[in-house]
C-alpha cells in the first residue's frame, strides 16, 4: 500500500495601506480594509469556496477515504471571520467529515522561527488553539512558514510535542535520496519528516496550464501514470500546494477543478495507492533515515532558500527592526499592540521587498501589490516609524503606570494594618461565596477590580455563574477586557490547583468591598 | 554596412545631451562593423573654408581627438558642413539671437550651445533657410559618396536626409530625441510639426528613444505604428571617478538640476519640499538651473516661506554639475514630458540615488529608482523622504544603480540600430 498526502497552504496576509511619511504619528490604522476584503472576497468566490465544495463532495463520494489536510494561517482565519465567514463554515464542514486533518503553523505566517524562539512557539501556540476553537482538532503535525526548515527549527517544533512536520524536498539536501519516504529529524529524530515531491507537486501547482510544457496538458490518466511509475517500494508521495492553486493560480477556465474532480477516481481504480493525512503516515510509517539541513530551506523560487524574503539590504533592515522591538512589546502586553506586531511579522511583506524579480521569477511580480520592491520597502519602514513611536509611548505609560502602582501598594499597606486592628475587634471571620458579590454595587466591583490582577480575574472566574461572571465583568475597562479574554482563550490549560487558589484570593478581596 | 549619418557634434566640443548621443551611438556602431559617413553642422566663423570640409582619419590630431577614440577613426569618415544649426532651437529663438548679435554683436542666452558659435553673418538669419540651406549640401554630399542607408537626428536634420534619399534612393531612418510637444507642452510651433511629420512620413523607419516617445510618433504624428520603434539611448563609461565634495552643513541635500521650464517640472519639487520640510526640517533644497519659470518659482518658495532650506543656484556646467552631484544625497527628476532624459544616470553613476517620473523614457529601463507620476506630490515626496530615512534603500541604489548605469551601453542600442538598418536595405 502506497499513499498519497494532498497537504494544501491557505494564507493571506494583512496587506498595508499606503502609507505616507506625513501620516507617521497621526494615523495608527495601517491595513489597506478594501484591499483586503475585496482580496478575501475575489479569492473566496473563485478558490476557496467552490474548492472546497468539491473537496466535500470527494470525501462523501468515496465515503472517507478521500482525505486531504490543510494549514491555514492565523491572519487568513481572521480576514474569513471577518469579511468572508461562510469560508470558515465550509472548512468547519470539512472539519466535520473526519477525513481532514488542520496543521499549525505560526499565527501570522512569519519567519520569526528564524529569529526568535520564544515569538515562534507563542505564535504557535496562540495558531493551534484557533484551529481547536474553529475546527475542533488540536493540530499534531506542523507545517512552517513557506515550509521553511532547517534542523534547528525541527528541534524547537518537536520540543513544542509536535510529532511530524512537513518540508521541501529539495535536491541540494536530499542528494540521491527519495522524497517519497518518511525521514526524521537530524537532532531529535522523534520528529518525523515529510518532503514535498517537488516534481509532482509543481506539476499542478506552476505546470499545469503552461502550454509550452512538453506534457502540456497535464491529464488526471496521465498524473496517475507518474504515480504508477514509481518505484513499488516508495511509499508516500506528498503533494504539497498552495490552495490558491485552486482557481486562482490556476483559473477555472484552465480546467483545473475538472482535474481535481477527476484525479481521485483515477488513483482509486487505477493505482495501489490511498489517500492519508500526515497524521495517519505518522503513525504508520517508520522514518527509513535522518536528513541533514544546516541552513534553512523552503519551497520558494529554484533555489528553495530564504532569499525570496530574506537576504537584500531593504528584507535585512525591516526584519531586523521589526524583532528589534520584541522586549518592549512584551513589557507592554498590550493585545492589540500584540496582534498588531503579528501581522507586521507576516512573510509576505518581506516578500514584496524583493528584488529577485528584477532578473528572473515574473511569479514574485504577479503577487506583489507595490510597483517595486522599493515601494513596498519605504511604506513599510513608514508604518514601522508610526508603530516604533506608539510603542515608546506606551513603555512610557506602562512605566509611569508601575510607580503609580508601588505607590497605591504603600498606601494599601498602612489601610491593612488599619484593618486588621479593626478585625480583631470585629472578629468577623464569615466565609463569603460568589452570589455575596452579587450584592455589591458597580462601584464597587470597579474599586475591588483595581486591586485584583486580570490573570487572577480570570481563573477565580473558572465555572462561575454566568449572572454573576457578567456583573463583575461589565466593570471592566475595554483593554482589561481584551486582556481577559486572551488568557480565557487558554482556560482549558488552567491548574485546578491554581483555580482553587485564585478563587480564594478574589474572594478574600471581595469580602473587603462588601 | 554603410551609413550617411546626420549628426550634431563630435569630441571634443560637445555640449549638448544630442551630440552625446550621437557620438555614442557611433561609437556603438562601429563596434558592431557598420561604417560611418559623418556629417555634423559646424560654424566657426572661417570665411576661407570650403562649406563641405571631409576630415580624413589621417588628419586628426590625437592630442584632441585623444588615441582613446583613435580606433574607432578608421571606420569613420568625418564632414563638416559650416552651418549656424544648433539642436533644441525653435525658430523664435534663433530669430532673436541673430537678431540681437547684427545689431550688438553680442551673443545672448545662457544655453550652452551658444557659446561656441561665431556668428559671421554668412548664413541666414531664419533657421528655416539654414535647414534649407543645410538640406542643399546634404545633397552634394550624398551624390558624391557612397553608403547603404541614411540616419538623420531631430527634425532640422530630416530635411536634409530627405533630400539625400531623393538623391541616392537609398532608405532613411529618422531618430526622434525629442518631439515638439516635449519641447513646447501643447503649444507647438506648427512650422516645426510639419517638418517633423513629413520627415517622419517620408523615413522608412522612425526611431524613438522610448515608448512614451513612440507612442506620441504614432497617435500625434499619425505614423504607421509598424515602422516606429524603440531604441532606449545608453551612456558612455564614465572615465572619471565621482567628485568628492566637502559639505559645509549637517542638512542632507536633496537636488533638482536642469532647465526650470514647465517640461521638467520644477514645480511639483517645490511642492513636495514643502511637505517634507514640514516634517524635517533636517533637509536642503537645491534647484539648479534657470528658465522661464525660474521667476515664478522663487515666489512660490518664498510665498511658502521654505527659503531658509530651499536655494536656487542659477544654470550649472561642467565641473560645478559634478559639484553639485557630489553634494547630493537625493536627485529628482520630476519631469511632465521627458522623451529620455540622461541626468538621472549621471546621478546614478555619481552615486546618487534617484526619484523619476513615470512620464519620462528613462523610467521605463531603470530598476533601482523611485518612480512617481509626476503630479503626485504625495508620492514624490515621501520617495525623498524615504531615501533621506531609511539607510537600506540609498544602500542599494548605490551598490546597484551605478551597476545598472554601466550597464547600459551603447554597443546594445547600436546593435538594434544596426538590425534596424538592416530591416530597411
Amino acid at each position: 500500500m502506497r499513499s498519497v498526502c494532498f497537504y494544501f497552504q491557505v494564507h493571506q496576509p494583512y496587506r498595508l495601506k499606503t502609507y505616507r511619511f506625513f501620516d507617521i504619528g497621526k494615523d495608527h490604522y495601517y491595513f489597506d480594509d478594501f484591499q483586503n476584503r475585496s482580496l478575501a472576497r475575489r479569492i473566496a468566490d473563485k478558490c476557496y469556496l467552490p474548492a472546497n465544495q468539491i473537496m466535500l463532495d470527494l470525501i462523501k463520494k468515496y465515503d472517507g477515504k478521500f482525505k486531504i489536510s490543510y494549514s491555514i494561517s492565523g491572519c487568513a482565519l481572521d480576514q474569513f471571520e471577518q469579511y468572508v465567514p461562510e469560508v470558515i463554515e465550509s472548512f468547519k464542514r470539512l472539519a466535520e467529515t473526519g477525513c481532514v486533518e488542520f496543521l499549525a503553523e505560526t499565527y501570522a505566517h512569519s519567519l520569526s522561527a528564524l529569529k526568535s524562539k520564544k515569538e515562534f512557539v507563542k505564535q504557535v501556540k496562540y495558531q493551534s488553539e484557533k484551529i481547536y476553537e474553529l475546527f475542533g482538532q488540536k493540530p499534531t503535525t506542523f507545517r512552517n512558514t513557506e515550509l521553511i526548515y532547517s534542523d534547528e527549527i525541527g528541534k524547537m517544533v518537536a520540543d513544542m510535542g509536535y510529532k511530524t512536520m512537513l518540508t521541501e524536498g529539495a535536491k541540494h539536501i536530499l542528494g540521491w535520496k527519495s522524497p517519497n519516504y518518511m525521514y526524521c529529524n537530524a537532532i531529535n529524530p522523534k520528529l518525523k519528516l515529510l518532503l514535498k515531491n517537488f516534481r509532482l507537486s509543481d506539476d499542478i501547482a506552476f505546470r499545469f496550464s503552461q502550454s509550452s510544457w512538453s506534457e502540456f496538458p497535464l491529464t488526471s490518466e496521465k498524473f496517475t501514470h507518474w504515480l504508477n511509475s514509481i518505484d513499488p517500494e516508495e511509499e508516500v508521495v506528498n503533494l504539497f500546494l498552495d490552495y490558491e492553486t485552486f482557481g486562482e493560480h490556476q483559473w477555472e477556465e484552465t480546467g483545473i477543478f475538472e482535474f481535481l474532480k477527476a484525479l481521485p477516481e483515477q488513483i482509486f481504480n487505477y493505482s495501489d495507492y490511498t489517500f492519508n493525512t500526515p497524521k495517519e503516515l505518522a503513525e504508520s510509517l517508520q522514518p527509513v533515515g535522518t536528513i541533514n539541513v544546516p541552513y534553512p530551506i523552503s519551497w520558494a523560487d529554484e533555489e528553495r532558500d530564504l532569499t525570496a524574503w530574506l537576504g537584500n539590504d531593504l528584507q535585512d533592515e525591516a526584519f531586523h527592526k521589526i524583532y528589534e522591538i520584541e522586549e518592549k512589546i512584551k513589557q507592554i502586553d498590550d493585545f492589540e499592540i500584540w496582534k498588531e506586531w503579528r501581522y507586521l511579522q507576516t512573510s509576505d511583506h518581506f516578500y514584496y521587498m524583493c528584488t529577485k524579480w528584477f532578473s528572473d521569477g515574473d511569479v514574485h511580480k504577479y503577487f506583489n501589490p507595490y510597483g517595486s520592491p522599493y515601494e513596498a520597502f519605504i511604506n513599510y519602514m513608514n508604518v514601522l516609524s508610526d508603530f516604533m513611536i506608539r510603542i515608546e509611548e506606551k513603555i512610557e505609560h506602562v512605566r509611569s503606570g508601575e510607580t503609580d502602582r508601588k505607590e497605591n501598594a504603600k498606601l494599601k499597606l498602612h489601610k491593612k494594618v488599619e484593618k486588621n486592628s479593626l478585625k480583631k475587634t470585629n472578629t468577623k471571620t464569615k466565609e463569603i461565596s460568589f452570589t455575596d458579590v452579587n450584592a455589591l454595587s458597580n462601584a464597587k466591583i470597579k474599586q475591588l477590580l483595581k486591586s485584583v490582577d486580570i490573570e487572577d480575574l480570570a481563573y477565580a472566574l473558572v465555572n462561575v455563574k454566568k449572572e454573576i461572571k457578567n456583573q463583575i465583568l461589565k466593570n471592566l475597562g475595554k483593554r482589561a477586557m481584551v486582556k481577559y479574554e486572551a488568557i480565557v482563550l487558554e482556560s482549558d490549560n488552567f491548574k485546578k490547583a491554581d483555580i482553587i487558589k485564585r478563587k480564594k484570593a478574589f474572594l478574600k478581596e471581595c469580602k473587603k468591598h462588601l | 554596412m554603410k551609413v550617411l549619418m546626420f549628426g550634431w557634434e563630435f569630441p571634443p566640443h560637445i555640449t549638448g545631451g544630442l551630440g552625446t548621443a550621437c557620438f555614442g551611438l557611433t561609437k556603438g556602431l562601429m563596434h558592431n562593423d557598420v561604417e560611418v559617413l559623418f556629417v555634423v553642422p559646424k560654424a566657426y566663423g572661417d570665411e576661407n573654408q570650403e562649406a563641405v570640409k571631409l576630415i580624413n582619419a589621417s588628419d586628426i590630431e590625437i592630442d584632441i581627438r585623444s588615441h582613446f577614440y583613435k580606433d574607432y577613426w578608421n571606420k569613420l569618415q568625418y564632414i563638416e558642413v559650416d552651418s549656424n544649426i544648433v539642436p533644441y532651437t525653435t525658430p523664435e529663438e534663433y530669430f532673436n539671437i541673430m537678431e540681437t548679435y547684427e545689431r550688438t554683436g553680442e551673443v545672448k542666452g545662457e544655453s550652452i550651445f551658444f557659446r561656441k558659435f561665431n556668428f559671421s553673418g554668412k548664413y541666414g538669419t531664419k533657421l528655416i533657410e539654414e535647414v534649407e540651406r543645410y538640406a542643399l549640401i546634404a545633397r552634394k554630399i550624398a551624390s558624391s559618396y557612397e553608403f547603404d542607408v541614411i540616419h538623420a537626428h531631430d527634425w532640422l536634420t530630416y530635411f536634409a536626409g530627405v533630400e539625400a534619399k531623393k538623391v541616392s534612393g537609398k532608405p532613411l531612418v529618422v531618430h526622434m530625441h525629442a518631439t515638439e510637444f516635449d519641447r513646447s507642452g501643447e503649444n507647438i510651433n506648427q512650422m516645426v510639426y510639419d517638418r517633423e511629420r513629413a520627415g517622419m512620413e517620408a523615413a522608412d523607419r522612425v526611431i524613438s528613444v522610448s515608448n512614451l516617445t513612440r507612442d506620441i510618433v504614432i497617435n500625434r504624428y499619425g505614423i504607421n505604428e509598424n515602422k516606429v520603434l524603440t531604441v532606449h539611448n545608453a551612456v558612455e563609461p564614465m572615465q572619471k571617478k565621482p567628485v568628492r565634495e566637502k559639505k559645509f552643513f549637517k542638512e542632507k541635500v536633496v537636488t533638482f538640476l536642469g532647465r526650470v521650464t514647465f517640461q521638467k517640472g520644477p514645480e511639483y519639487f517645490i511642492e513636495a519640499a514643502y511637505k517634507i520640510l514640514q516634517r524635517d526640517r533636517n533637509v536642503r533644497f537645491v534647484m539648479a538651473g534657470s528658465g522661464d519659470m525660474l521667476n515664478k518659482m522663487i515666489k512660490r518658495v518664498a510665498e511658502l516661506n521654505i527659503a531658509t532650506k530651499f536655494h536656487f543656484t542659477g544654470f550649472l556646467q561642467g565641473s560645478d554639475v559634478d559639484k553639485m552631484f557630489a553634494l547630493s544625497d537625493v536627485y529628482v527628476m520630476p519631469s511632465v514630458s521627458e522623451p529620455f532624459g540622461i541626468s538621472p544616470l549621471e546621478a546614478m553613476r555619481s552615486n546618487v540615488p534617484v526619484v523619476i517620473s513615470k512620464q519620462s523614457g528613462v523610467a521605463e529601463i531603470l530598476k533601482h529608482a523611485l518612480k512617481v507620476d509626476f503630479w503626485d506630490i504625495d508620492a514624490l515626496a515621501n520617495s525623498i523622504y524615504g531615501l533621506l530615512h531609511y539607510n537600506a534603500i540609498s544602500k542599494m541604489f548605490k551598490t546597484y544603480g551605478r551597476q545598472e548605469v554601466d550597464n547600459l551601453k551603447w554597443d546594445n542600442a547600436a546593435l538594434k540600430v544596426k538590425k534596424v538598418y538592416q530591416s530597411v536595405i
